[in-house]
């Protein structure tokens, strides 16, 4: 297996995450054609190399988490931290980057 | 050309000891050909062998970046079954059974085709449903399919333990007797060997890494050899279609999932079904050579590496255990993973894209072995004729944005 390096807790066994998909802006649902939500929903990028992604560290902070992982050899880093920010992960809630979000601790 | 087998070849050639011809030959990379598969699978070389036999199309090229039969055909579990849940699996899965029960003569290549029977093992209630509900829907596409209890399973298979006094008590299970196992290599390579005798190329070794499009058609494809012109690009590469297709501007609703297998040393065999189990994210079989056979779930994230890992190993020891405690000494051997390409609704993806010329036989995760010559046979319709087959019409790409999806979940997942 490989580890993941949660911004919370430091590298972590990728065991005890789950994978949450690629990280990519969900488009806004107001304005959206279907075609799009539909794209949005079910198209991957499915790249061989490096992508950024979002796991949920349940045995650990049970916080969603962006980092970026090379599909190819499964290394790991932290994501860039401009790089954007995570899914929503409730309708409504606030984007934010790993940092924003400790801050609102 | 292509030598005939039979056992009086056999036995003369063997005593003569060499001598035996290529099984498929070499050749330099051509200008233009009619089609171009990408793939050398058995969904790529099935699709070129019925081009060239129900159709006449021969000048044809398969192109491999590895070699014939490196991806998910050559690393499969070999399980053929047809007892799907939907009315359009079913009756896919059912004319590639029936396409493999005459395989071998067809070919005259022995694919050991071996019809033991296919066991899907029930632990609780709601998959006693839902195996009710596939047996009722196999029954009415003619498939030998029918729910039976712990009795009769423990009559097929004396080695489970169907006691109560599991965690997970086996309550029933889905019996399917036409299902078993396949020599999947003997498999391609007898396509393989049926394509080239009539004139199909085969090229290993021959990486695609550009596909010419021009006002929205396919003009050719550019490889590690050089330059190909043609009308046709047919995409066969499971696991790495995603990024084939992007070759094409098209994009594919598909992650790339490894999936792992083992296998135990050899013992006398004893075990004669299928047996798998949902539950429990394990399934098992035994060769002819008696290796128990395991595979599980895939691994829980997209990936294009296919390391083995601990954790696999482990889980699978742990849930095999359960079902036959008496194996509990047995060594394993090897252990590997193929890749997968998973989609959202656990059903393959055949037939046109938005560029004109350009076709996807894809989306065949972690069970289109057993779909390979009924794939081959209506793509290489499609090609011929340019018209979409009865059997695949609910698989297009564009279902997708149609909001179309099939549904197959729930025989699928873990199924095999
Ligand atoms: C461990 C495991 C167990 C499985 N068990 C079963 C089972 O029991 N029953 C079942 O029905 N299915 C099973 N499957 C699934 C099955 O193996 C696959 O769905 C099937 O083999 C796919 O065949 P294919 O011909 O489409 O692709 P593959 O056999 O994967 O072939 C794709 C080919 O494309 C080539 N390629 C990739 N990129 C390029 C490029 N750019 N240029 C040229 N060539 C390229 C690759 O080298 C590869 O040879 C299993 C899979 C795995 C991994
Ligand atoms: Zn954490």
């Amino acid at each position: 297996m490989f580890r993941i390096p949660c911004p919370y807790c430091g590298p972590r066994d990728a065991t005890e995450f789950r994978h949450q998909g690629e990280s990519r802006n969900r488009p806004d649902p107001r304005t959206v054609t279907r075609g799009q939500w539909r794209a949005y929903l079910y198209e991957k990028d499915n790249v061989a190399g490096w992508t950024r992604e979002n796991w949920y560290h349940g045995v650990g902070c049970r916080r969603f988490i962006s980092v970026e992982r090379n599909t190819v050899t499964n290394e790991t880093r932290p994501a860039a931290a401009a790089a954007g920010a995570v899914d929503p992960v409730l309708p409504g809630a606030e984007a934010g980057a790993p940092d924003a979000d400790s801050t609102r601790r | 050309m292509t030598a005939r087998y039979s056992a009086l070849s056999l036995l003369s050639r063997g005593l003569r000891g060499r001598n035996w011809p290529l099984v498929w030959r070499r050749h330099e990379l051509a200008p233009t050909y009619d089609a171009v598969i990408i793939g050398a699978g058995v969904h790529g070389l099935a699709a070129a062998y019925y081009l060239a036999v129900n159709h006449g199309i021969r000048n044809v090229a398969v192109l491999d970046r590895s070699y014939l039969g490196g991806g998910g055909s050559g690393r499969n579990t070999a399980i053929i079954r047809s007892n799907y849940l939907t009315p359009e699996g079913v009756r896919f899965y059912d004319r590639s059974v029936k396409l493999y029960e005459t395989l071998a003569s067809e070919l005259n290549f022995n694919v050991m085709f071996s019809q033991r029977g296919h066991l899907t093992l029930a632990h609780n209630d709601s998959s006693l449903r839902t195996m009710r509900w596939r047996a009722e829907v196999n029954k009415l596409q003619g498939v030998d399919s029918e729910v039976i209890g712990p009795d009769e399973i423990k009559s097929l298979v004396p080695y489970m333990d169907v006691s109560a006094q599991t965690r997970y008590p086996i309550l029933g299970a889905l019996y399917h007797p036409p299902g078993g196992i396949i020599r999947h290599d003997a498999v391609n390579w007898g396509y393989a060997r049926g394509a080239d005798a009539r004139g199909v190329q085969i090229h290993e070794y021959t990486e695609v890494v550009g596909i010419d499009v021009e006002e929205g058609r396919v003009r050719g494809v550019q490889t590690s050899r050089g330059h190909i012109s043609t009308p046709v690009v047919l995409n066969c590469t499971a696991g790495w279609s995603s990024l084939v297709s992007r070759l094409a501007g098209v994009r594919l609703p598909i992650s790339t999932h490894p999936l792992q297998a083992a296998v135990t040393e050899p013992v006398k065999v004893f075990l004669n079904t299928v047996v798998v189990s949902g539950t429990l994210h394990v399934y098992v079989s035994q060769t002819d050579r008696g290796e128990l056979v395991f595979g599980a779930s895939t691994d829980p994230y997209p990936s294009y590496s296919t390391r083995g890992s601990l954790e696999f190993t482990e889980e699978l020891a742990g849930h095999v255990l359960e079902l036959m405690p008496s194996i509990a000494a047995l060594r394993v051997l090897r252990q590997w993973a193929g890749l997968c390409d998973m989609t959202p609704d656990f059903s393959p993806i055949m037939g046109e894209t938005p560029v004109e010329g350009f076709l996807v036989d894809v989306g065949w995760g972690t069970y289109g072995f057993k779909a390979g010559p009924v794939a081959g046979e209506a793509m290489a319709e499609l090609v011929a004729t340019g018209k979409t087959p009865d059997l695949i019409s609910s698989f297009p790409l564009s279902r997708f944005a149609d909001g179309r999806l099939v549904g197959e979940k729930g025989a699928a997942a873990v199924g095999h």
